[in-house]
């Protein structure tokens, strides 16, 4: 509570640490960080849990953090939230941390609430806005509601520190700077380390992360593809566009594809620079998930289909026959790019 | 082995229609449900009933038409129906709804597993879980797909960006699922009839021996400032079966314009 902290300590990133390393969403946050908190005027730290690892942490730095709290175990490797969690805690109430922020991933998502039950404080899911309120210094901070039908701005007025997870891509990384800080390796108690839950392995899906939400371009494919096949189709476009395969539901349930490609109420909620949808009708629960997108194209035979209301670019008509042309010409014109 | 079970009573969203003006969900005469994560948690606790033995119980709070979905839930099989509803409780963000269900929990366990929706179609936080299972000091395990009881613990799969993580938890623990965990069951006629007659027991904030200061709006540590309505305000051009060139190279040139076609042409 405000009362026994004052938040000194200034704004924590919590870092997503990934097999393949420190996530780049990650350096989004820092950077926002730092501009939290030179509006505050005080320090940026990142909390990195990780199992001992050779990767650098300096890009941290040059993105905006100050000082690097830097925790390497072998125990560490595997998210155990209720351990991660403890240490989270412990590190951001020694540090007296005023903000405290985390991607959105299933990580952060399940580490923050339990942070926030433990030291007793407000949580705000999945924020698309951070800002400093000018007049009191408290963090406003805006999620969308209801399939992002609704904008809300929330505070946390008497509670520290002010806690928020952040949708992946909301927040742009900023330049590197040639800027430096401190690492510090702080020294746990072994009791933080204690757990009775056990990992009993971790294994990638399609020998690959499937990670829809961290990508600038999402194709995704609904009923209207007729056939597990036309997955393909898409996966072509994508990897033409170093984006990823997202899907409807009812392509899910008949087994197509894989949940994690799910976009919606019930699967991923998304915001890439495009969203291009196939054979996808545009059921309210689509829409929930994807129409915070910054461009969306839809492709349709159907004129009265509902995703074209929220669509930049409708193109009306057969998908295979409308994909491959798009494929076509967008080869053309990168070969031209490259000639 | 005693379960208990999370489910919140949220909006229908296959009835809501948007609002093109204005870009909102038109709410108004819209029925409300079990949030469907939930019955997918009922159905995974009825399951472990059927397998080990043991009750399901389920735990709402809610104003008092939170009623008709903890009826639902007996209507399905659960054994014990407990209802939260005081004025008390209104405004409640994940905190005091965490405080008010742990308490709950806690006067009507000891449980041996408390299961809940990843997220809920309405607030869609997926906090309250975790933050349950935190105050009660129990071990847990969010976005869970598949889980099964062992002697030893519940063995359960997450499903996150990499792939998915496997996970034993001792009892008693807590775990938050998602869709693909089965398929909700429809109620019988029998369990109907069942859901009709069966005891909901109430609670206020007297019975949870908590302060008027930890629930409700006064006990939430968020507040909402604003709510604003966005409006869609897409332009669409619309291309059919005669201008599809002009579509096709329309989208070519807005990924030229994002900058989207820089990689090695992987053609
Ligand atoms: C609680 C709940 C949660 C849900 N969550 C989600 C969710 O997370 N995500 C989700 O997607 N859905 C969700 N749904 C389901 C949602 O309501 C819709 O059923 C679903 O989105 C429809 O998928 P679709 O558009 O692929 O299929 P359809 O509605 O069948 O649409 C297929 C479209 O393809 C078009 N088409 C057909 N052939 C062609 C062709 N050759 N070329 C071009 N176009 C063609 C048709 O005109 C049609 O518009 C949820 C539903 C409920 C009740
Ligand atoms: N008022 C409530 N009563 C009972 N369970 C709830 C309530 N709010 C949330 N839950 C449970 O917590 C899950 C996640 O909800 P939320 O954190 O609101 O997204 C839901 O799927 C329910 O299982």
């Amino acid at each position: 509570m405000r009362t026994e902290r004052n938040g000194l300590g200034g704004v924590f990133v919590v870092a997503e640490v990934r097999r393949s390393g420190i996530h780049s969403c990650t350096l989004e946050l820092v950077s926002k960080a730092r501009e939290l908190a030179d509006a505050r005027g005080r320090e940026v730290t990142a909390i990195v849990l990780r199992s001992p690892s050779e990767e650098p942490v300096e890009p941290l730095f040059r993105h905006g953090a100050d000082r690097i709290l830097l925790v390497e175990d072998e125990r560490l490797g595997s998210l155990n939230a209720e351990v991660h969690s403890r240490i989270v805690a412990h590190l951001i109430g020694k540090g007296d941390a005023e903000i405290v922020l985390a991607p959105a991933t299933t990580t952060g998502r399940t580490l923050l609430p339990a942070v926030a039950a433990l030291i007793h404080t407000g949580l705000t899911a999945d924020c698309t806005g951070l800002e400093i309120d000018a007049e009191t210094g408290l963090l406003l901070q805006t999620r969308p509601a209801i399939g992002g039908n609704v904008i809300a701005t929330i505070k946390t007025p008497d509670h520290l520190p002010q806690m928020a997870t952040v949708r992946p891509k909301t927040f742009p990384v900023a330049p590197p700077q040639d800027r430096l800080g401190r690492v510090e390796r702080p020294l746990l108690d072994e009791s933080l380390f204690c757990t009775s839950v056990v990992c009993l392995g971790e294994e990638s899906v399609e020998g690959e992360e499937v990670d829809i939400q961290g990508l600038d371009v999402i194709v995704s494919g609904g009923k209207g593809l007729k056939r597990p096949e036309g997955f393909r189709l898409l996966q072509e476009l994508a990897d033409l566009l170093e984006g990823a395969v997202g899907a409807s539901r009812p392509t899910v349930e008949a087994k197509w594809i894989s949940y994690p490609h799910q976009v919606g109420l019930s699967g991923k909620v998304v915001a890439p620079r495009i969203y291009l949808a196939a054979g996808i009708s545009g059921a309210v629960q689509h829409l929930a998930g994807m129409q915070t997108a910054e461009t969306i194209i839809a492709v349709n035979k159907d004129p009265e289909a509902p995703l074209f209301r929220v669509a930049d670019v409708a193109l009306c008509g057969d998908l295979y026959e409308i994909l491959p042309r798009l494929i076509d010409a967008i080869r053309r014109e990168k070969e031209e790019r490259h000639d | 082995m005693k379960i208990a079970v999370l489910i919140k009573q949220v909006p229908d969203t296959d009835e809501v229609k948007m609002d093109p003006e204005k870009g909102t969900m038109i709410r108004d005469g819209v029925g409300s449900l079990i949030n469907p994560l939930d019955l997918n948690a009922l159905e995974a606790a009825l399951f472990l009933k059927g397998e080990r033995g043991g009750t399901v119980t389920v735990l709402s709070m809610g104003p008092p038409q939170a009623e008709r979905a903890l009826r639902e839930g007996l209507a399905l099989g659960a054994d014990r129906a407990h209802l939260l509803s005081d004025r008390a409780f209104a405004g409640a963000d994940t905190w005091a709804t965490a405080k008010v269900l742990a308490t709950l929990l806690e006067k009507t366990g000891p449980y041996d597993l408390v299961l809940a929706g990843e997220k809920a179609t309405d607030g869609e936080t997926g906090q309250v879980g975790p933050e349950v299972a935190t105050l009660l000091g129990l071990p847990f395990a969010t976005y869970v797909s598949r889980l099964s009881a062992t002697d030893g613990g519940l063995e359960v799969r997450r499903t996150v960006e990499e792939g998915y993580q496997r996970l034993r938890l001792p009892y008693p623990c807590l775990a938050t699922v998602l869709h693909d965990l089965n398929e909700p069951s429809m109620p019988t006629l029998a369990g109907k009839k069942r859901g009709r007659r069966a005891e909901v027991t109430r609670w206020g904030l007297s019975d949870l021996g908590l302060e008027e200061t930890e629930v409700g709006l006064s006990g939430s540590p968020t507040r909402v400032v604003r709510i604003a309505h966005p409006k869609i305000t897409r332009q669409t051009a619309f291309y059919g079966a005669r201008d599809l060139d002009r579509g096709i190279a329309h989208v070519v040139a807005l990924l030229k314009e994002k900058a989207l076609l820089q990689g090695g042409g992987q053609a």
